[in-house]
């Protein structure tokens, strides 16, 4: 069971963090929306335009591959991981 | 040309199948060029793809539960993916995304931002952990986790609720599609629609549904991205819009400032048909306050996680590892589509207000825009309108009025591109449409078969009854549901956001907290489900009928309120009976560990 329980913690740990990333990107940065939006963003775009359009959208697609890769490791290390692939 | 096993054979089937499918495009590219006429390739594009998804639906066809309520778990995950995108893209995302972004600006993005943020949560908290489970359906979750028949119940209403709401308006975009395309009355072609939507799901049910969802995703991605490319390329904005749009973004700027946004009187707007909408926010400037743009995303965001149909595409992959990637897939094809929307509205913008632009109609006389030919059809459509509210004789940017549908329907034409282009719109607007209204449905119809039927009324049934129950529902769910379009209620988008919030209010929490708290319990959770349902339902009624509201809550975000209540009677109701059971528990304890069999073992 203790191997459980320190597979859960790890497995709330990288939750944890994986949340805060998502909170950031998805309403954090939105709180200062018009300040931002006064600075030139990648390609040239408003700031605040370009993360609705694009940027959120995009971090939040590379945020998820990142956290399932982290999540299989997390699972192998404690050999809790499933056999065969996808 | 085939061999083995169809799983294995997946990127050969869909890249002959894409292939075909840009040799049609062609086929008619040439027909029009030979004088073939708009309506003929209208039916052509509508008519085969149609076909296509009738076809994989009978290649589908079977007789076990297991393939019929979760594609016999061998989805891989890209095809998931895709599956998931096309489920997820409703008729709104796909034709009327793109206006709202054009007609309310940043306001509206908060949408965007959250009908991809929500994937997070899916990805981490529910999905592998539901996969794991095993189950069927959502409410077989709820049933297992909780126990007995009053919580699973729940879940199937609070599914229905929200899934129906959802379900009419994919409907009536369907009919919508297939009138235009067809040139059949709007409640005929709902009935069309719906058929075709049968066709797919009714003989394979969810393997069906996978099979045809990848193949509309194919249909619904080119048929969005080739107009944009297209017209990018056509008003010299860029050969990639996406990376080169930034000067045109600047330029609707200044055009806004040089026209100025012209209040319309009451008088003068009364005379515009109802639907439209003039330009009145300025394009990519901050014009919502930061708690307007959060709350709205934030209630997207927790909709998604709480909405079925989306859940159980992730219980078709063949592992939990295989569902949390899967995630990654569908957010990325959702991307796709969704980083394209703003861009199709800066183009069409752009295209129709820039005077130093061939298409630009601002600062020209009224009557030179009414003679245009693109003007005269649409404005016939009830999508486009322009009057001389000054009586200066010109086109000034308040006099110019558009439906939002017409931002996607309409730019192809306007921007020059052949008619060809409009049949394949016309064509992934119904592969959009279609592929959420199976999703639905199917979700609605699992629930009861499953859940009501062979889990609460007679679990003794054998496959074969459950199935044709399971099918009866289907037939049943589709026809109330387009019985319900048929008479044209609300718009399209308002009740795919109520969808949202009822979803949310509900469920969001028992699901989550069924994981992530072993220490919820049954009487906790139906406690959260009633409570927040009701309290979101007549927050929704108070704001409607003239309520205030409070903190800014909206009839968009109601359930923001509803899932606050949701929580803190799951939470006081749990603390105040007892803790579940060992067996519970131990059942939360083998959904959090990858490996092993799943937690509930499935006839």
């Amino acid at each position: 069971m203790a191997k459980n329980a320190q597979h859960w913690e790890k497995t709330r740990g990288l939750l944890f963090v994986t949340l805060a990333i998502w909170a950031i990107f998805s309403m954090g940065i939105f709180l200062f929306g018009a300040e931002m939006n006064e600075v030139t963003g990648p390609f040239g775009y408003p700031l605040t335009y370009w993360f609705t359009c694009q940027g959120s959208l995009a971090i939040f697609v590379i945020l998820i591959f990142w956290f399932a890769g982290r999540q299989e490791k997390i699972d192998e290390e404690f050999g809790f991981s499933e056999k065969g692939d996808d | 040309m085939i061999k083995g096993n169809f799983i294995d054979n997946l990127p050969k089937v869909y890249g002959i199948y894409t292939g075909g499918f840009i040799g049609f495009i062609i086929l008619m590219a040439i027909g029009e060029q030979m004088g073939m006429s708009a309506k003929a390739i209208g039916i052509c594009f509508v008519g085969f793809t149609i076909f296509i998804y009738a076809l994989i639906g009978w290649l589908s066809r079977t007789a076990q539960a297991s393939n019929y309520y979760v594609a016999g778990r061998t989805v891989p995950t890209v095809f998931n993916g895709m599956a998931t995108a096309a489920d997820w893209m409703s008729g709104a995302s796909f034709v009327a995304m793109a206006g709202g972004i054009y007609f309310k600006g940043y306001g509206y993005m908060a949408l965007l931002v959250g009908w991809t943020g929500g994937y997070v949560l899916v990805a981490t908290l529910l999905a592998p952990y539901l996969r794991k489970f095993g189950c069927y359906t959502v409410p077989d979750f709820v049933g297992t986790r909780y126990g007995g028949n009053t919580a699973r119940l729940m879940a199937v209403i609070v599914l229905t609720v929200a899934s129906f709401t959802y379900v009419t308006a994919q409907i009536n975009a369907t009919g919508t599609i297939a009138a235009v395309a067809l040139d059949i009355p709007f409640q005929y072609a709902v009935y069309v629609g719906l058929v075709s939507i049968l066709l797919c799901s009714m003989l394979g049910g969810m393997r069906g549904v996978t099979w045809t969802q990848v193949a509309q995703y194919i249909v619904l991605i080119i048929a969005y991205l080739l107009p944009v490319f297209w017209i990018s390329n056509n008003i010299g904005a860029g050969f990639f819009p996406h990376f080169m749009l930034a000067d045109e973004v600047a330029r609707i700027g200044e055009l806004e400032q040089q026209f100025g946004f012209v209040k319309n009187s009451a008088a003068d707007l009364a005379t515009v048909p109802k639907g439209l909408a003039g330009i009145t926010k300025a394009h990519s400037e901050v014009n919502a306050t930061p708690w307007a743009f959060i709350s709205l995303a934030l209630a997207m965001m927790m909709g998604t996680a709480s909405l079925p149909h989306v859940m159980m595409r992730f219980f078709t992959t063949p592992s939990v590892k295989a569902a949390r990637k899967s995630v990654g897939w569908s957010v990325f094809f959702i991307f796709l589509l969704y980083s394209s929307a703003p861009m199709l509205a800066t183009l069409s913008k752009l295209a129709l207000i820039d005077p130093n632009l061939p298409t630009g109609i601002i600062g020209k006389s009224i009557a030179e825009v009414q003679a245009i030919d693109w003007y005269q059809n649409w404005n016939q459509a009830n999508l486009m309108f322009v009057s001389d509210f000054n009586g200066n004789g010109t086109v000034e940017l308040n006099e110019f009025f558009m439906g939002g549908k017409a931002v996607v329907l309409a730019t192809p034409e306007i921007a020059g591109l052949p008619y060809v282009i409009s049949g394949l719109v016309a064509a992934g607007g119904l592969a959009a449409a279609m592929s959420t209204a199976d999703g639905l449905i199917l979700a609605i119809a699992n629930a009861i078969s499953h859940d009501v039927y062979y889990k609460m009324v007679d679990p003794k049934a054998e496959t074969a009854k459950r199935l044709v129950v399971a099918r009866v529902l289907l037939v049943i769910i589709g026809f109330a549901g387009a019985t319900i379009a048929a008479m044209e209620i609300q718009g399209i988008l308002g009740s795919v956001i109520w969808a949202f919030d009822f979803a949310m209010s509900g469920l969001f929490w028992p699901l989550v907290l069924g994981v992530w708290w072993k220490r919820a319990n049954k009487e906790g959770a139906i406690a959260g489900m009633v409570l927040g349902l009701v309290s979101g339902f007549a927050y929704l009624v108070w704001v409607r009928s003239g309520g205030s509201g409070f903190l800014g809550i909206t009839q968009l975000t109601f359930g923001i309120f509803g899932s606050t209540v949701s929580l803190v009677a799951m939470v006081v109701v749990s603390l105040m009976t007892s803790e579940p059971s060992a067996a519970t528990q131990k059942m939360v304890d083998d959904s959090r560990v990858p490996a092993g069999t799943q937690v509930i073992s499935q006839k």
